[in-house]
């Protein structure tokens, strides 16, 4: 048996340590246990500790569950081409921002968690990604994005007096006014004389004109909301009848918003024309079946691995096994905690960097047996082996992070490929390879300087 | 264990395969799946005992040719021309007269322009990727003819990839999608992953030993790694055999994309990496 010194000892407790933290955090989010023996009833859920701590003020949540992507959740995701040919190039930064911005407003108001709005520019052509988990009817989706923006004056009811939620906000004021968008000319950012702050103008046509001269005089000195989207934008309080179809919504903006409201208001709908490219939509049942053969063919593959290396190496052959284990427990924590999505190109990206990480140990070992061919002292042939193999293990392992990153581009050129799924895939194919750096050089290594005796063959 | 003494081998393994490749690429191309084409697929899951006939008139009524169409246990894919939501909408209501409870796996529609900017940024990324690695490799070993030659075996095993393809789409319908993008580009680097571990052997002996000839030094190079070299890809195969086996229908011709390349990689490294370093070296002298 080789010394163990305690610096070697407390690397090993450490490794056993993050081994078990791992473990710990990917436990399922609750498991119910029960049983009955004689008189003893045992019943009990157990629930996985949550990830959350304060520091002073700060609290820190952390949502521990995987997050799976639309090929394996199921869901519908939509590819629209923004149409910037009328604006110039200044303008479209913000028209784009303006439109992503309405758009995720309304996904939202459609009640999915985790819709992902994303904007890409693909070799100067602008587009528009929306992506969203567990939609099934694709139809309702492309109508509640496309549609025209719903405007509308609404009345205060005075008796309702709470108005800080949308929902009171809706109760507080009922009473629609008839006018809606389609009364709209046009709207403008002016600055008001008196105080200097930007404010929006609005002129309405004539059956407006009428419609907001009969509301401003039935709600003097009340409010009246105007709403977008079922969104109340402001409420302002009535100073005047207003009969020449000219009005004008002041207060709470700075020039920025005040743009961006005028903006929205002027297209009665989205501040950008949008075509939509693709469209796709998967049913969750097509997914499951993917999770679930892939998961039997990926517990299959593991074992047949396992015994292999059991097989040829013996002893080492578990120690690599055993960091093996580490390392999925270490690359699922790491998803569960970045939060990574986990798509099917990714889970082969997985499995690949599984192969890639028992590689490091299979030239390891390989050059341990060298070594005691040529006659080295067991401890000595050992650490010669990691030290040699380590060169080549950098190497190699550099040239798949360069292919790595030219797949995941991470400054997003829009000469390489620019879709999530390959980036997904490169993800975890470099997060990979790093962990299993980690685990097939630093874990195996002392693994096996603390564990492995030397009557221990290979 | 004299190896090089096979390379005339290897060049007839290489030529037939990259020619065979080749034949069926000019003959064949590919089957292009919708990612590249542009076209919709729709797969539903049918409660009712429908006839193939049944659903196809629902597509002659509504004048939609269709491209392709799997009909298996009261589940149906297909695939058509572009659509535009009037028409889909149509569809499914045809499709609810005949059966009310029929549920939709998957509808997809793609432009034809996503597809050929895939093509265009595929072409792209093999480009930059072989740029980086020759300059990284060569670099590395000081020495262009072992960068040229790695990249050289890499685009060999590429291009046999897109050859079996090819030959598995005109022979059992694999198509080619974005994922199979995915599995080239990996097949690069595995490839890659091989030869290095290879040549920093040469570099090792070449080290210790650098009166000896080129050709003795990657006989002793090959024997030494060789062993590593069949485990490592042994172990990569299990994984991929039992996603082929076992997997998806999704994960099938992914894997075995991989699984293609990965076997490749393997034999490149000795089979065409290393001889064309010799060819250089040789050709130098």
């Amino acid at each position: 048996m080789p010394s163990v010194n305690s610096r070697q000892r407390n690397i090993f407790l450490t490794i056993l340590g993050i081994t078990f933290l791992c473990l710990i955090v990917n436990l399922p989010s609750s498991q119910k246990v029960s049983f009955h023996w004689g008189k003893i009833n045992f019943d009990h859920t157990f629930y996985r500790p949550d990830f959350s701590f304060k520091i002073g003020s700060y609290q820190f949540k952390k949502n521990l569950d995987l997050r799976y992507g639309l090929d394996l959740a199921g869901g519908a995701s939509l590819l629209y081409d923004v149409d910037t040919t009328k604006l110039s190039s200044t303008e479209v930064v913000s028209a784009l921002e303006s439109l992503k911005g309405n758009i995720e407003r309304r996904v939202n108001l459609f009640g999915i968690s985790e819709a992902n709005v994303k904007l890409t520019n693909n070799s100067g052509k602008n587009r528009l990604e929306v992506e969203l988990p567990g939609v099934e009817d694709i139809n309702q989706a492309i109508n509640l994005i496309g549609r025209t923006a719903q405007l509308s004056f609404r009345g205060e009811d005075s008796k309702v007096t709470d108005a800080t939620t949308s929902a009171t906000f809706a109760q507080a004021f009922p009473n629609d006014t008839g006018i809606n968008g389609s009364h709209l000319v046009k709207s403008t950012v002016q600055i008001n004389p008196n105080d200097s702050r930007p404010e929006v103008g609005l002129e309405f046509n004539a059956e407006g004109t009428k419609l907001f001269e009969k509301a401003t005089k039935d709600y003097l000195n009340k409010r009246i909301a105007i709403f977008l989207d079922d969104i109340p934008v402001t409420y302002p309080t009535v100073q005047n009848v207003i009969p020449d179809g000219k009005a004008v919504i002041n207060g709470q903006f700075d020039i920025k918003s005040a743009k961006e409201l005028s903006a929205q208001l002027n297209a009665g709908a989205l501040p950008l024309p949008i075509t939509i490219l693709s469209q796709t939509t998967l049913g969750a049942t097509l997914g499951k079946d993917t999770i679930h053969k892939g998961v039997i063919a990926g517990l299959v593959g593991l074992v047949v691995l396992s015994l292999f290396m059991i097989g040829n190496y013996g002893f080492f052959g578990m120690i690599s096994v055993l960091s093996l284990f580490i390392y999925g427990l270490i690359t699922l924590t790491l998803y569960r905690l970045i939060p990574i999505t986990l798509t099917f190109p990714g889970i082969v990206g997985f499995i690949l960097s599984i192969g890639m990480a028992v590689d490091s140990n299979i030239l390891i070992f390989e050059r341990f047996k060298e070594e005691i061919r040529d006659g080295k002292p067991w401890n000595i042939a050992m650490e010669l082996g990691f030290g040699k193999a380590w060169d080549s293990i950098k190497d190699a392992n550099t040239c798949t992070i360069i292919t790595g990153l030219i797949l995941f581009n991470p400054f997003s050129w829009s000469f390489l490929n620019t879709s999530g799924m390959v980036r997904g895939f490169a993800l975890t194919l470099i997060l990979g390879i790093f962990i299993s750096i980690f685990t097939g050089v630093f874990v195996t290594r002392n693994l096996l300087r603390v564990l492995a005796k030397k009557n221990n063959q290979l | 264990m004299n190896i090089m003494k096979f390379r005339p081998l290897f060049l007839i393994i290489s030529l037939t395969l990259l020619s065979i490749s080749a034949f069926s690429l000019l003959k064949w191309q590919f089957k292009l799946s919708s990612d590249f084409t542009g076209g919709s697929v729709w797969e539903v899951q049918l409660t009712k005992d429908l006839s193939k006939n049944d659903i196809e008139k629902i597509f002659t009524d509504a004048k939609i040719s269709l491209r392709d169409f799997q009909f298996d246990s009261k589940k149906a894919s297909l695939k058509f021309a572009n659509i535009d939501q009037d028409q889909k909408t149509s569809l499914d209501k045809n499709l609810k007269s005949l059966d009310d409870k029929y549920s939709e796996l998957k509808y997809e529609t793609v432009g034809p322009i996503l597809g050929k900017e895939l093509m265009q940024k595929t072409l792209v990324a093999v480009a930059l990727s072989s740029l980086a690695l020759l300059l990284f490799i060569g670099s590395k070993f000081k020495d262009f003819s072992f960068g040229i030659s790695a990249v050289l075996a890499m685009l060999h095993d590429a291009f046999i990839l897109l050859g079996a393809f090819s030959l598995l789409g005109h022979f059992f319908g694999a198509e080619l999608d974005s994922l199979f993008v995915t599995a080239l580009l990996t097949t690069l680097s595995a490839s890659v992953h091989d030869t290095v571990v290879t040549f920093d052997r040469i570099r090792e002996l070449r080290q210790k030993n650098f009166r000896l000839e080129w050709e003795n030094l990657a006989n002793l190079a090959v024997s030494e790694v060789i062993v590593r070299s069949i485990n490592n890809s042994m172990t990569i195969i299990f994984m991929l055999l039992a996603l082929v086996l076992l997997g998806g229908v999704i994960t099938k011709w992914f894997s075995l994309a991989l699984l293609i390349g990965v076997v490749c990689g393997t034999y490149s490294s000795t089979g065409v990496a290393i001889p064309l370093v010799l060819l250089f070296k040789k050709s130098k002298q």
